[in-house]
């Protein structure tokens, strides 16, 4: 028998071994791990990571930065339609100061987000580019936008996927924060 | 009692199919031709039992009986008639459900179709397609039966996920299918062939159409769902490389390599090895694609069932199947006698070519695909494998295959070395193609356009003038009287007029991918009624705001005129209604977007609403996206080819 007939069947054995691999993974229930799903990282702790600023902006986002005050993390992109929603409220939020906003540039170039948020106007305290997910990705991100709340010792607790509106804010957030800073 | 009747005929289909699984292929091994045949009366039988099952869950779709739990959990009674037809393979359980069906439709047009075959072929062949049909069924009863009752039922559904309430997508699934499933026939027939140690150009001549309507099916399939992306999703985007697409375009790459090279083992008694193998490979890739969506193994925008039990259950049917399968290939194919060595300077060798760089475009999207899932097992971190990836590697591979795509169709079938004569001729027939390809280019470079869009047109240029000058070449256009010409263009072989067609559709579909990703400008911003804005020598105003009432959700939608920027006598070229619907059951927002199509170019606006400080107004994203139109027209030139090849009777 010539060897290379036998090449498809191991190049397939060693695909079913990684299938195998990941289903058992995913009975043992690791998969919050592999996946983080908005459920499982509510209540934890935020990922540890450090994003670098955008161009022309100076303050970087780390997750110490997250300690210390409850704070609002926004995803955005100069791509994404519905953030452009969402912009003006943040924008009233932060004239309100309320809480400090920080804002990840998720898949986006820094040219490109620096320049919405200089033609938009700039709700931020800091923001963190991450261009290739690998922060979004941690914080379970499913699309853009989304907002975390994070308490004063780091921990992420609550979530919100889509636009933030004045409604969302009345009915989800505002008593959350309130209680969060009271026992800050 | 009709949904019982339903589940009562899956049953019975199973049961039919085992037999037809085991009988025939026993009695074409011992030569008993009464067990033999057994297997045309059972295909068209376990079609007929699977159908039965099917209409019965219409059925219950459309009368909206809550007391199903796939019904309850994916209809609503305020939906469309056509969504709630629709929603029957909008979940899990119902498109299984359709799988079968269309696997067992396949296998009744086989048996009707094979009156021509050996006996013995056609046999062991429906057996084959019974086992995977037998596997289905087992996997749709024990893991996601579609019949199961609710007690006590409920009064109303969940509705339908609003995405999917869309005409493109309520046919894209079933369209897809009929890709993935018909090539389950040469499946069928390369493992019939393994067993009975024989492949020749007859083998070729049966598995080519059904392989070719295979490939027209999933081509549309694929288009369909990038277009209802398009306009869909919101952003103008028409392909993300998202793992769900990935496992489509699979196939269809192993599919498109093995369209050809089933044409070198019909004209040429050669590379037969490979074709089994392609044969194999493409179903089993389409059997991935299937577990890649369901399992929730791969995680996208697109899954809608991630079931640790469905995963292990499709991974064992895929050991069976696949890994039997190539098993059977390891012993078997050092026996199929392949015919002569062949020059690369012929049709077999451009063929070998574009065979080559297929599977490596292949293997490569299937790594892209998967890697995310290996580097998480083998512990390297977790890590997404996105379009720059594709890009980098794809389109490197693509050029070359472009360049021998219009060269291969002039080279003849058996042909030596490249002598000078030829050399000549090739010069002579192509040398048109290539002067227009290096003028484009010129004249691209002169406008600055960037060097990635300069080569993609260029080449897009090539291969469709090449194509053309071809099939010029046939008619012996401009070089006898135009009535020869035309007489000989009457009888040309459709099969010719197919490979022009599809070889045409392909340089307009390149031409549509480069011009949309190079060319596109977009802009959003704030808009206040009787508010305007300009974008690519276009005016747009926001005429109004309405409020509108749908069956199943209200909109706001905007009323955008729009004007050509220096025409003066104020002339609307569209009138867009960009919509924002808000659904209620579920509860989901969904983007409308509003397009004007020139057939060159579309004018695309989505909104969203945009409700701070009560003032009224809407946030618009306009985009001007050149040569989009001709993605979908590249496409459907191709599939149109293909129909037209098929419709050739020698090739049936």
């Amino acid at each position: 028998m010539h060897p290379a007939f036998r090449l498809p069947l191991v190049v397939f054995m060693i695909l079913v071994c990684t299938f195998v691999l990941r289903l058992v993974t995913f009975w043992r229930g690791d998969i919050g791990d592999s996946v983080p799903s908005a459920v499982a990282l509510v209540n934890r702790n935020v990922p540890s990571f450090a994003l670098p600023a955008l161009p022309g902006r100076g303050r970087c986002l780390r997750s110490e930065n997250l300690k210390g005050q409850v704070s609002l993390v926004n995803v955005f992109g100069s791509w994404c339609v519905a953030c452009l929603a969402e912009h003006s409220f943040l924008m009233a939020l932060k004239e309100s100061k309320t809480i400090p906003i920080h804002g990840i540039n998720w898949r986006d170039t820094a040219a490109n987000g620096a320049a919405w948020l200089r033609h938009y106007g700039d709700p931020y305290d800091r923001v963190g580019t991450d261009a290739d997910s690998r922060v979004a990705m941690d914080f379970g991100v499913t699309g853009a936008p989304e907002t975390f709340v994070i308490d004063a010792n780091g921990v992420i607790r609550f979530k919100h996927t889509g636009p933030l509106t004045s409604q969302i804010w009345q009915e989800k957030i505002i008593f959350l924060i309130e209680r969060l800073q009271h026992r800050e | 009692m009709t949904v019982e009747l339903g589940h009562f005929a899956l049953i019975l289909a199973l049961l039919v199919a085992v037999v037809q699984a085991i009988v025939p292929l026993l009695g074409a091994q011992q030569g008993n031709t009464a067990w033999m045949a057994l297997a045309r009366p059972a295909a068209v039988m376990q079609c007929v039992l699977v159908t039965v099952a099917f209409a019965m869950l219409m059925r219950a779709y459309i009368v909206s009986d809550f007391s199903v739990h796939t019904v309850a959990l994916h209809s609503h009674t305020a939906k469309p008639l056509l969504y709630r037809i629709t929603g029957l393979w909008g979940n899990h359980e119902g498109s299984m459900v359709l799988w079968v069906m269309i696997l067992s439709l396949f296998g009744t047009a086989l048996s009707i179709a094979g009156c021509n075959l050996p006996l013995h072929l056609l046999v062991r062949t429906l057996s084959i397609q019974a086992m995977i049909t037998s596997c289905f069924l087992l996997f749709i009863l024990f893991v996601s039966n579609p019949f199961w009752r609710l007690d006590p039922p409920v009064m109303e559904g969940r509705g339908l996920n609003p995405l999917l309430q869309d005409p493109g997508l309520a046919f894209h699934p079933p369209l897809l299918y009929l890709g993935y499933v018909g090539f389950s026939i040469a499946f069928s027939f390369a493992i019939a062939a393994l067993i009975e140690g024989w492949v020749d150009s007859a083998w070729a001549r049966w598995v080519r159409p059904w392989t070719l309507a295979a490939w027209v099916c999933l081509t549309l399939g694929i288009a369909l769902g990038s277009w209802w992306a398009y306009y869909e999703l919101g952003w103008g985007g028409w392909w993300f490389w998202d793992p769900v697409e990935n496992a489509a375009l699979i196939p269809w790459l192993a599919g498109t390599a093995l369209l050809h090279s089933i044409l070198v083992v019909e004209k040429r008694d050669a590379l037969k090895k490979w074709t089994i193998l392609l044969a194999i490979m493409t179903f089993s890739l389409s059997l991935l694609g299937t577990f890649l969506v369901r399992s929730g193994i791969l995680t996208s925008v697109h899954t809608f069932a991630a079931d640790p039990t469905r995963g292990a259950f499709i991974l064992v049917l895929l050991v069976i199947t696949v890994g039997g399968s190539l098993v059977l290939f390891t012993l078997r194919a050092p026996i199929l006698q392949s015919g002569t060595l062949f020059k690369i300077a012929s049709r077999e060798g451009s063929i070998l070519l574009n065979n080559a760089l297929l599977s490596v475009m292949m293997a490569t999207v299937l790594l892209g695909t998967l890697y995310p899932l290996l580097a998480d097992v083998l512990g390297l971190g977790k890590l997404s494998v996105g379009a720059p990836f594709f890009h980098r590697t794809v389109v490197p591979l693509a050029i070359p295959l472009l360049i021998i795509m219009a060269i291969g169709p002039l080279l003849a079938w058996k042909q030596g070395n490249l002598g000078k004569g030829r050399r000549n001729m090739l010069l002579r027939r192509l040398w048109p193609a290539a002067v227009i390809a290096i003028i484009t280019a010129i004249l691209m470079a002169i406008k600055r356009e960037s060097f990635s869009t300069i080569v993609g047109i260029s080449l897009a240029m090539w291969l469709g003038f090449a194509t053309l000058l071809e099939s010029a070449e046939r008619m012996l256009l401009f070089r006898v009287p135009i009535r020869v010409s035309l007489r000989r263009a009457v009888h040309l072989p459709r099969a010719a007029y197919g490979m022009t067609l599809s070889h045409f559709g392909l340089a307009v579909l390149v031409a549509g991918l480069v011009g949309a990703t190079a060319w596109e400008t977009e802009k959003s911003l704030i808009l206040q009624p009787e508010e305007s804005t300009n974008l690519a020598g276009y005016t747009f105003t926001l005429a109004e705001i309405q409020s509108v009432t749908g069956p199943n959700y209200r909109a706001t939608r905007g009323k955008i005129v729009v004007r050509r920027h220096d025409d003066q006598d104020d002339q609307s070229v569209a009138i867009l209604y960009p919509e924002q619907r808000y659904y209620t059951d579920p509860p989901q927002l969904t983007t409308e977007a509003a397009i004007h199509s020139t057939g060159m170019a579309d004018v695309y606006v989505a909104m969203s609403e945009h409700d701070i400080y009560d003032k009224l107004g809407v946030v618009i994203r306009l985009y001007y996206k050149p040569l989009v139109p001709w993605l979908w027209y590249g496409t459907g030139l191709m599939a149109l080819g293909g129909v037209m090849s098929l419709s050739d009777r020698r090739s049936s």
